[in-house]
């Protein structure tokens, strides 16, 4: 393979697709916080528009402005970066939350809902939160890594904390009487020598105030909470099950045309020729063609399709790798960088050393495939120009990071763009990036019409990116007593998430090597910490039956996190470990591990059909912990989705491919996880009302292929070390596997 | 080659013209405005845009709209009975069988159809049933619950 070849792919592999990991190494201390408000004219502009009331604004702190990626590229917000959150209450005492985060099904309209309940003292029905709008929310750099619930609901709750402290000033200034006998319940002020009240709704009526908050307001402490840490439902979830909620690929403007766009037929492919008459001479059918970029743009979705069907293109295809070779490309075309992550290592110890006094010696590698997204609503957009300003409504994890892309595309300002972002149909670490606005746009801009780009799955499945493949290294040393000596770990491609062993050892080498891809990838719900505790989890499990210890047993007597601990032994209690009956073709395994703020620990029990080779997964026990829980409802859904998700990387998932082409972009030929694959989950939280409340849609993940993997080996004595672990069932994989 | 075809959606006649190969979804979203039958994968393996047909479940993506001129289509606009939820909306709402909501309306137009044939299913039966609906966000368990749920409310309903 040529390596000209990939510069290409390379570069745009790094591009939105990975801000996710471009935004986790921000370094510390960057940019500004000033604490000085500039009353910008879009902002006294953004005032009016919001009318009478009470608003309050939230200054950022440091750490708000790392998260944001704050001076990290020139911009031109619309509202000032030093702001980090605002609300407002109207006249009627309606609760308006802005905030730039966006809901993708993690339920954090929920969950932010319920801080600001909490804090503001307000029913959850009075409160509304504006999601992911860039003309109308704070800066945000994006809804992932887990940080809505540590940051975005920190920052909420001091704002609605602070916005009572205002509502009880404003009380005891009207009323006279002293602030310390006033108190807000339900939405009323009320004072209970004298037994007024006044809803804040009249309260604010008539005031014209602006109020930015100090870093310090006292917060509901955990045990007073009453909204806070309880199941509240999905707040808007009637919408949802009614078919009223519209996502963006439901909107409608008036005149509106839908767009397609002509696709390559393999990656790396150039456009020679295009032959666009026939399409042209449909009626109603725009075609625009700018460099490789050809689309069109018809009154019906049928129309454009039949329209980009009568376009002839001929394309120059250059060779590509297939996933056949994929472990060995990776292997041998390591790079400095990826782009956003560079090559990072973590030595303690010497690891000769630590091999010198071991008793028994371990090498193995494991390998991880491209799997993709697979969100059920694909990509989406609805582009509306007028008087040079363009807004689009599409289903993003980064809003402002699209309206960034679709300025620069266009040569606009910034704040000529205003990206909206619907409630939308997942994302999972796959939406970051604003394909379908910009086509949208473009097309858009040519018709002069407003324009929508549904993809199709088929193209979801190709043009979209995926989580990257990865093979990891791993050499260890134990003693016979289960002491581990050393610890070597190399992750070629995939990422350096979780690439840390939590596991107390002397001597330990961790090396994280960035890799050409021959597939455009980027974030995936935990990242890379997947594929490394796949493989670490894995190889301990190894390592335990090395020295013929009990799995549990040997990660205990290597860990002294104590929540991991904690976890772990949660989790084993839950399922029964070591108290499982014996029986033929069944295993259990275990897992665990932590990452972004959440410890986990996953014990599954399998059944292995020896006729069939089909490997059943029939119970899973999880437990987790992640600070102070603030909906155990979501979170148990969190959790049990991230287990069901997992069961498919961990079993079948894998994208093949074959000289720049996707060979199973449909899910007739991507399995993923149905009905008939869910075992029986148990979830144990534990609730650490002591600790701050961490995030949660994506750490849970992590622990289900390693532990599936195990009981796997428990059953079989088969041990498997590429996932996904059985995409043609148990039989093959076993001769494969003898055969190495 | 248009042609004038009669739909009766969500008790609503409707006089067409429309292309009669055109999809029964495309003829919801894009005619009728009936956005909340969802395209998920265009060939028939997603569920998301599942509809009733004369009370049993179709996918709408693959359906040519002339098969179905004439008879009664529900949608999920059509669940509700004035402002009333049916009681799988209900009982979705209350498991919370959801996280994103997009495979929602198909996952409840497949257990209604499921209900309708069988009030009473298994675990085992829903489970054979729903295999062809596809949630991302793995909330299978859920909606297994509240099919469960939805079941024991009409059952007593009916007494």
């Amino acid at each position: 393979m040529r390596d000209d070849l990939w510069h290409d792919f390379s570069t745009l592999s790094m591009e939105p697709a990975a801000y996710e990991l471009f935004a986790t190494s921000v370094p510390e201390g960057a940019s500004d916080s000033t604490g000085k408000l500039p009353l910008s004219l879009t902002r006294r502009q953004f005032c009016q528009a919001l009318g009478a009331g009470v608003l309050v604004l939230l200054l950022r702190d440091v750490r708000a402005v790392q998260e944001s990626g704050g001076g990290r590229r020139a911009e031109a917000p619309s509202m000032p970066r030093e702001i980090g959150a605002w609300l407002h209450i109207a006249d009627d005492g309606r609760v308006t939350v802005y905030t730039g985060k966006v809901e993708v099904g993690q339920n954090i309209r929920t969950s932010l809902t319920q801080v600001v309940a909490e804090e503001l003292r307000v029913p959850m029905e009075r409160i509304h939160l504006v999601m992911g709008d860039t003309d109308l929310t704070p800066f945000d750099m994006g809804t992932f890594g887990s940080r809505t619930t540590p940051v975005m609901a920190a920052h909420l709750r001091r704002v609605a904390a602070a916005t009572r402290e205002l509502l009880l000033d404003l009380a005891a200034e009207q009323w006279q009487v002293a602030r310390a006998t006033l108190q807000i319940e339900a939405g009323v002020v009320r004072h209970a020598a004298t037994g007024r009240s006044l809803d804040i709704g009249r309260l604010v009526r008539g005031q014209r105030l602006t109020r930015a908050i100090p870093q310090e307001v006292p917060l509901t402490p955990p045990q007073q909470w009453r909204i806070m840490g309880t199941s509240v439902p999905k707040v808007n979830g009637r919408a949802f099950v009614t078919g009223e909620h519209r996502y963006t690929s439901d909107l409608k403007l008036p005149g509106m045309l839908y767009g397609k766009v002509l696709r390559p037929p393999a990656f790396g492919a150039r456009l020679v020729s295009v032959d666009t008459r026939d399409a042209e001479a449909m009626p109603g059918v725009l075609v625009v063609r700018e460099g490789d970029f050809v689309g069109v743009a018809a009154p019906s979705p049928e129309h454009a399709a039949r329209a980009l069907a009568a376009i002839r293109a001929e394309w120059k295809r250059t060779p590509q790798p297939s996933s056949r070779e994929i472990f060995a490309y990776l292997k041998a075309h390591e790079v400095e960088a990826q782009g956003w992550e560079g090559r990072s290592r973590y030595v303690v110890g010497s690891i000769s050393e630590g091999l010198q006094i071991a008793e028994r010696r371990f090498e193995q590698t494991y390998t991880v495939a491209y799997i993709a997204h697979a969100p059920l609503e694909p990509r989406a957009a609805v582009a509306e120009w007028k008087d040079g300003r363009l807004t689009v409504w599409t289903g993003t994890q980064r809003p402002f990071g699209v309206r960034s892309e679709l300025a620069r595309a266009f040569g606009v300002p910034e704040d000529h763009v205003r990206v909206i972002v619907p409630d939308t149909g997942s994302g999972y670490g796959g939406k970051h990036t604003g394909e379908a606005a910009l086509e949208a746009a473009r097309l858009a801009k040519a018709a002069g019409r407003p324009v929508k780009v549904v993809w199709t799955r088929e193209e979801e499945f190709t043009w979209a990116y995926f989580r990257p493949a990865g093979v990891i290294e791993v050499r260890s040393g134990v003693k016979t007593d289960g002491t581990i000596t050393a610890w070597e770990f190399h992750n070629y491609n995939s990422g350096a998430a979780a690439i840390r062993t939590p596991y107390a050892i002397p001597n330990q080498w961790i090396e994280f090597h960035p890799t050409r891809s021959p597939l455009r990838q980027g974030s995936y719900r935990a990242l890379a910490a997947t594929a490394n505790h796949f493989a670490r989890e894995t190889a301990m499990d190894e390592l335990a039956h090395l020295v013929g210890m009990d799995p549990l047993e040997f990660r205990l007597k290597n860990l002294k996190d104590e929540r991991l601990r904690a976890v772990l032994e949660a989790a084993a209690h839950r399922f029964g470990w070591g108290r499982t009956k014996a029986a033929p073709d069944r295993g259990v395994g275990l897992a665990a591990g932590f990452e972004k703020g959440g410890y986990v620990a996953t014990c599954a029990e399998i059944a292995v059909d020896r006729a069939t080779g089909e490997v059943k997964v029939l119970r899973v026990v999880t437990a987790f912990e992640c600070g102070a829980i603030l909906n155990p409802d979501h979170l148990t859904n969190q959790i049990e989705g991230a287990i069901v998700m997992g069961l498919g990387g961990a079993l079948f998932e894998a994208i093949e491919f074959e000289n720049g082409k996707i060979l199973n972009p449909r899910f007739s030929r991507y399995r993923v996880p149905r009905f008939s694959d869910l075992p029986q989950i148990d979830i144990v939280l534990l609730d650490r009302r002591d600790l701050p409340s961490a995030g949660a849609g994506e750490t849970p993940i992590v622990g289900i292929a390693p532990a599936i993997g195990n009981a796997i080996f428990h059953a079989t004595g088969v041990r498997l070390r590429s996932l996904p672990l059985v995409p043609n069932g148990l039989k093959g994989e076993a001769r494969l596997h003898r055969g190495e | 080659m248009r042609e004038v075809i009669e739909l009766h959606v969500n008790g609503v006649r409707h006089r067409l013209e429309v292309e009669p190969n055109r999809s029964l979804l495309s003829v919801l979203r894009e005619e009728l405005d009936l956005t909340g039958t969802k395209y998920g994968c265009g060939e028939g393996q997603c569920g998301a845009c599942t509809v009733l047909v004369a009370g049993r479940a179709m996918r709408s993506c693959t359906t040519p709209v002339h098969l179905v001129a004439g008879r009664s289509i529900t949608t999920i606009e059509g669940l509700a009975r004035d402002g009333r939820l049916h009681p799988l909306q209900e009982a979705f709402l209350e498991v919370g069988a959801l996280q994103c909501g997009y495979c929602t309306p198909g996952m409840l137009m497949s257990g209604v159809a499921l209900l309708n044939a069988n009030p009473d299913p298994s675990e085992a039966e829903i489970i054979r049933f729903m295999n062809g609906n596809i949630c991302r966000c793995g909330t299978y368990g859920r909606i297994v619950r509240a099919i469960q749920r939805a079941a024991q409310k009409m059952k007593e309903a009916r007494r």
